[in-house]
């Protein structure tokens, strides 16, 4: 379970997170969805610790994240696996060498496991034989895929998918979204996504939660969400330029 | 005339906090280098960047610096009837001084730069928080193997600085200007002691550190855009510069 208690955060002086609380359930899909600019990356960034609240907690199994000495950060943030809505691969190295990065440092794994394991992930988000390639010859959706491999081949506990599918083909995007269904029910990981890819990000969440103004507007169940009378949702997910929600 | 004080004050502390911070930056690169596992191979790697990108400037900026002395040192040795003594006035003048500074001036331009730039993309495009979020120290992944290959690369360029810069004083002086050869080596063996070298190789050292501490510093704590990048590269180069003056001021008062 993580738990975000009232978290504020502000760059310079404008306030992007103002006391979000939202509570992400063990073993379940969380999806967060918000207008461009809103914060859902600054918040995702908060859950391990990349970026510290100026206030408010983070509790990830009753341990408060924020207040952890440098040697037990890292190693919660081991437990993390974390896709980046640029992808964020390093760019000195190949492909394979990216999703192998990991298992190479943080385990002993033997080479020919490794390579398989690697191999693997690869295969499954559809990148069979790029392993050669480095990110900067990948398109954008290749690097997200790459990405996305990256972040599940530690097995890890919790996983943060920032925009898996956006820049994907919609065919591609319900591949992805397959993927994440299947490895969650695999691994059991707790997921958080956010995501622009309405509605079809709804059917692989479990909970699904929308941040406006810099605070969590209404977090329920997904059919409850989509069943909504809150004036933002309804706006939100069908769209539409009137509502409480301002645009341009 | 508070106004200026509040100024002057809040620019003052700014500054002392950043070297604060810099200096923190220094003695957590350094503490983990020595930390278990060490990165060989991304300082072996780091070593040939280092070298391969600087070799060709070191080569050419040695070689002619060398003839430049070998002019100079001709002309001003001549007033006093000591031409023969100019093989002795190209060596000290490149160990002690020249070799170290100069060739710490086109690693910086030629390499700092280059890592400045590096670790500022790497900031811009998420890589390092991507490191982070592996658990990965990134300063200990990107920065320590990096200071480790500037101490061993640094001294290596400056041995070779100092040897061709030698070798254009000696092509110009016996070559050009018709001092002896026989008198320039034998003026140069019998007034280099080993201060003078060891002086020269603790500067190369230093500012080797120096280098790589300044342009690592500056690229980690780029803003995360193009034009953060490019500032943060061009103040690593300049404070690089003034810090290796500094720096050498310092150490030939005290060497001498
Ligand atoms: N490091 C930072 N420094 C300053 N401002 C920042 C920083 N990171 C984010 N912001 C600001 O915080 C706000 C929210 O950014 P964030 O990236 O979380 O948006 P987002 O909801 O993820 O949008 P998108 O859907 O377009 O990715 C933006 O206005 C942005 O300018
Ligand atoms: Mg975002």
């Amino acid at each position: 379970m993580i738990r975000v208690v009232d978290v504020h955060k502000s760059f310079g002086g404008q306030q992007v997170l103002k006391g979000v609380n939202l509570n992400f359930t063990t073993g379940k899909i969380t999806t967060i969805v918000g207008t461009s600019g809103c914060g859902k990356t600054v918040l995702l960034k908060h859950l391990n610790a990349l970026l510290l609240p100026d206030r408010g907690e983070i509790f990830v199994d009753d341990i408060d994240i924020t207040k952890l000495r440098q040697k037990e950060l890292y190693a919660m943030r081991g437990r993390f696996g974390v896709l980046f809505q640029g992808a964020a691969l390093l760019d000195s190295m190949t492909i394979f060498d990216n999703v192998a990065f990991p298992l190479r440092e943080k385990t002993r794994m033997s080479e020919p496991e490794m390579r398989k394991k690697v191999e693997d992930r690869l295969d499954q988000v559809g990148l069979e034989g790029m392993g050669y390639k480095y990110p900067a010859e990948l398109s954008g959706g290749m690097k997200k895929r790459a990405g996305l491999a990256r972040a599940l081949v530690m097995d890890p506990e919790i996983v943060l998918f920032d925009e898996p599918t956006t820049g994907l083909d919609p065919v591609l995007a319900t591949g992805i979204h397959q993927l994440i269904a299947r490895t969650q029910q695999a691994f059991g990981f707790t997921g958080v996504v956010v995501s622009h890819t309405i509605p079809q990000v709804f059917e692989i969440s479990d909970y699904v939660a929308i941040l406006a103004d810099g605070v969590i507007e209404e977090a329920k169940p997904t059919k409850e969400f989509q069943a909504s009378q809150n004036p933002v949702v309804q706006q939100f997910i069908k769209g539409e330029i009137e509502g409480p929600i301002r645009v341009l | 005339m508070l106004s200026l004080l509040t100024h002057t004050g809040r620019f003052t502390l700014r500054q002392l906090s950043e070297m604060g911070r810099m200096f923190l930056f220094l003695l957590s690169a350094i503490f983990l280098a020595f930390r278990p596992p060490a990165k060989i191979r991304l300082i072996i790697h780091h070593i040939k960047t280092i070298g391969v990108d600087s070799l060709s400037v070191v080569l050419l900026s040695g070689f002619f610096t060398g003839m430049v002395m070998g002019f100079q040192g001709y002309y001003s040795l001549r007033k006093f009837n000591a031409e023969s003594w100019l093989g002795s006035a190209a060596a000290l003048g490149l160990l002690r001084e020249l070799g170290p500074v100069l060739s710490a001036f086109m690693v910086t331009g030629r390499t700092g730069s280059a890592m400045a730039a590096e670790l500022g993309t790497m900031r811009a495009t998420e890589q390092i928080d991507a490191l982070y979020s592996m658990a990965i120290n990134p300063i200990k992944y990107l920065v320590s193997p990096r200071i480790i290959a500037s101490l061993i690369a640094m001294p290596l360029l400056t041995a070779i600085f100092d040897v061709v810069g030698i070798y254009g004083a000696y092509l110009v002086g016996v070559g050009l200007l018709g001092v002896s050869s026989g008198s320039y080596f034998s003026g140069m063996e019998s007034s280099v002691v080993f201060n003078d070298v060891y002086s020269g190789f603790m500067k190369s050292l230093s500012f080797g550190l120096i280098i790589t501490w300044v342009c690592c510093y500056k690229g980690f704590h780029a803003p995360p855009m193009a034009t953060g990048v490019s500032q943060a590269t061009t103040e690593s180069v300049v404070l690089s510069f003034v810090l290796i003056l500094v720096w050498d001021y310092f150490l030939t008062s005290v060497m001498l």
